[in-house]
């Protein structure tokens, strides 16, 4: 259960690539906290920075190609920034763990699953060869898998995308993290296995009293196990609150027009779905102003001019010049 | 009573694998005995998971794929039967659209030529009499149908976005204004917004060009929006046919009953009311032969008899059939 505690929090971070076409502003002062419990979601389509956010929080971005990355992540306090890579092992994998979208490519097709979970649990636990496989069929059971002692002992070839998942959150959860990340964790299954799956994640997180970042493009994900949802449209959150917020009353126009143009199953069929015109900018060329201007059927002059401020209401924020001053104009 | 469209009668697509030299080849069972009907001017959509066989349903049909055996009858003439200019002209009245706009538009040709492609074939065969400017006249009219600029006539596919290389197909598959379109998850590989436009353009144009559809999608919500008729698919079968909105409402079938409970709905409230059924286990593998009800392994009803018989499709209600035992024939609730 959700308590007041903040574990995560994350201040103004901002991430840019340099490339060929110019910078690429990937995240751009972007802040928000995480609780102690809580499930948050961030939406958002392809594109608009929700995963280079997650690999920023944990610093998987290669300094290479990252021009600036500015900005705070506070983990119970301590900055993420300011730690050397030693440091960083000790959190990543074992505070703050992480799950892909497509299980095939992060795990190794050459080892054996339950080799693949013991690394985890001898690096992060210090256990003994003999203790880690004891307790990674111990593993592999608790996520719902049959067989655990014959299905150790399988190359992940051998097991289906809902089974390969189930293997990503054992070993991401192994070492009782405090929190996880979860990156589409269900996009690419289908909808009987998604429901497996999110309710597999939601039971083990509760039990082990984890929190949850889960970024994912689908609403009704979100709908079904976040307390919290940020909203992200190129590279900026543009909306924050608690789920039946977002949901009941959305603020900002573009999360306005995404609830409107998803149909529905309990909705009616007869009208014509609503749909944002033209399609989400290039990172590289940002239009003025608002981002979402261009786009948004309420824009005003303002819009192309300046970037809006953020209007906070209670839990509820929202970056849009239509709230501003607090005028219900929406 | 309308003459259907289409017709599908008891499609068999099995595809033999060979496991080496020695060994006996094994047998997938795609599409294992199919019967559905598609009206004019109706869309009939198709919904299951990945490797139920919706795809190759839809390929069998258009003979992309030569059926092992049953019929495909279109304005009563069998297509499976069909070769050569025949075919071709059969084919001039159903056309695909295609999942992944990336990898069905050929990258060396530009999307005027893209488009023009499929008139230039039938002109070059003789089953279709236009000049050059009739075509380039026709290609710029179809590009206005879809909400393509003129301007980009000689740009590549590259060159453009998901949603509006979709547009591209969707103008390739009307080019020869064909009575039938499949439509294979043609809105799954694009971003919420640009799916809402997509799925508004296929009404758009079912409306003005009087098409039937057949509607290919894993997404229940978008074929619930867009369908008059769904079937659900498992294993190569069609275990339930009903009306969309009747079967969103009540499924009769225990998987329809799954899948649809499992479809999460945008409304946190409702989520929370909502109970699913979570199905034990995966799809088992369409490569052994089956015997009795094709989900019986998986199914939270099952009875003894679903382990040796296998049901057939009936009518429990009018338009509304279940291949299940727990219906009898015109009943809709279950014994």
């Amino acid at each position: 259960m959700m308590t007041d505690e903040i574990i995560l929090e994350v201040k103004n971070l901002s991430t840019y690539f340099h490339t060929e076409q110019g910078q690429v502003k990937a995240v751009d002062h972007v802040s928000f906290v995480l609780r102690d419990g809580e499930t948050l979601g961030i939406v958002g389509e392809s594109g608009s920075g929700k995963t280079v956010l997650n690999l920023s929080i944990l610093r998987l971005l290669p300094s290479s190609v990252t021009v600036h990355a500015g900005g705070q992540i506070l983990y119970r306090g301590r900055d993420m920034m300011s730690l050397n890579e030693s440091e960083l092992q000790q959190i990543r994998g074992n505070k703050i763990s992480m799950i892909f979208q497509d299980p095939m490519t992060s795990l190794n097709p050459y080892m054996k699953v339950c080799d693949q979970l013991m690394e985890t649990l001898i690096l992060h636990q210090g256990l003994d060869k003999k203790t880690a496989k004891e307790k990674s069929v111990e593993l592999i059971k608790h996520v719902g898998i049959p067989d655990p002692k014959i299905r150790a002992e399988q190359y992940p070839h051998q097991f289906s995308g809902g089974m390969r998942q189930r293997v990503m959150i054992a070993m991401a959860l192994s070492c009782k993290p405090d929190i996880l990340i979860a990156d589409e964790p269900t996009t690419a299954l289908d909808v009987t296995i998604q429901a497996q799956i999110l309710d597999l994640i939601r039971e083990l997180t509760r039990e082990m009293k984890t929190s949850v970042i889960l970024i994912t493009h689908d609403l009704g994900v979100v709908a079904g196990i976040c307390d919290t949802v940020a909203v992200m449209y190129a590279g900026r959150i543009v909306e924050y609150g608690t789920v039946d917020e977002i949901f009941s009353n959305p603020r900002h126009p573009y999360t306005q027009g995404l609830i409107q143009s998803v149909p529905r199953l309990d909705g009616s069929s007869d009208h014509e779905l609503f749909s944002i015109p033209g399609s989400p900018p290039s990172l590289v060329n940002l239009p003025a102003g608002c981002h979402f201007q261009p786009r948004c059927s309420k824009a005003m002059p303002i819009c192309a001019e300046k970037y809006p401020p953020e209007i906070v209401n209670g839990n509820h924020r929202c970056c849009c010049w239509l709230w501003h001053r607090g005028e219900d104009r929406g | 009573m309308v003459e259907p469209l289409l017709k599908v009668v008891d499609l068999v697509q099995h595809f033999r694998i060979s496991q080496g030299f020695f060994r006996v080849p094994k047998i997938v069972r795609a599409v294992d005995g199919v019967n559905l009907e598609i009206h004019p001017g109706k869309t009939l959509g198709l919904v299951g998971e990945s490797g139920c066989g919706k795809s190759t349903l839809a390929r069998s049909i258009i003979r992309l794929y030569r059926p092992t055996s049953g019929k495909v009858l279109f304005q009563g003439s069998d297509l499976a039967q069909q070769e050569g200019d025949a075919l071709l002209r059969t084919r001039q009245n159903i056309q695909m659209v295609f999942q992944d706009p990336h990898s069905s538009l050929n990258p060396r040709m530009t999307i005027f030529e893209i488009i023009r492609e499929p008139l230039d074939i039938y002109v070059r065969r003789g089953l279709l009499k236009m000049n050059r400017g009739q075509i380039e006249k026709r290609v710029l009219e179809l590009m206005d149908h879809v909400g393509l600029s003129h301007r980009w006539s000689n740009r590549y596919p590259h060159e453009f976005s998901g949603g509006q290389r979709q547009r591209v197909g969707i103008a390739r598959a009307l080019a020869l204004s064909p009575k039938l379109i499949l439509a294979d998850e043609p809105v799954s590989s694009l971003d919420v917004s640009i799916q809402a436009q997509i799925l508004n353009l296929i009404k758009t144009i079912r409306r003005e060009y009087q098409q039937s559809y057949l509607f290919i999608s894993h997404d229940l919500a978008v074929v619930q929006h867009i369908c008059d008729t769904v079937a659900v698919m498992y294993l190569g079968v069609i275990v339930e046919k009903a009306p969309a909105r009747e079967l969103a409402r009540r499924p009769l079938h225990p998987y329809s009953q799954a899948l649809y409970s499992a479809a999460p709905i945008p409304d946190p409230i409702k989520e929370r009311a909502r109970r699913r059924i979570i199905l034990q286990g995966d799809v088992p593998s369409p490569v052994s032969e089956r015997v009795g009800c094709y989900f019986h392994d998986r199914c939270p009803h099952r009875m003894p008899r679903c382990q040796v018989e296998k049901p057939q499709l009936q009518e429990v209600e009018p338009g509304r059939s279940v291949a299940c035992f727990l219906y009898d024939k015109g009943k809709s609730e279950p014994r």
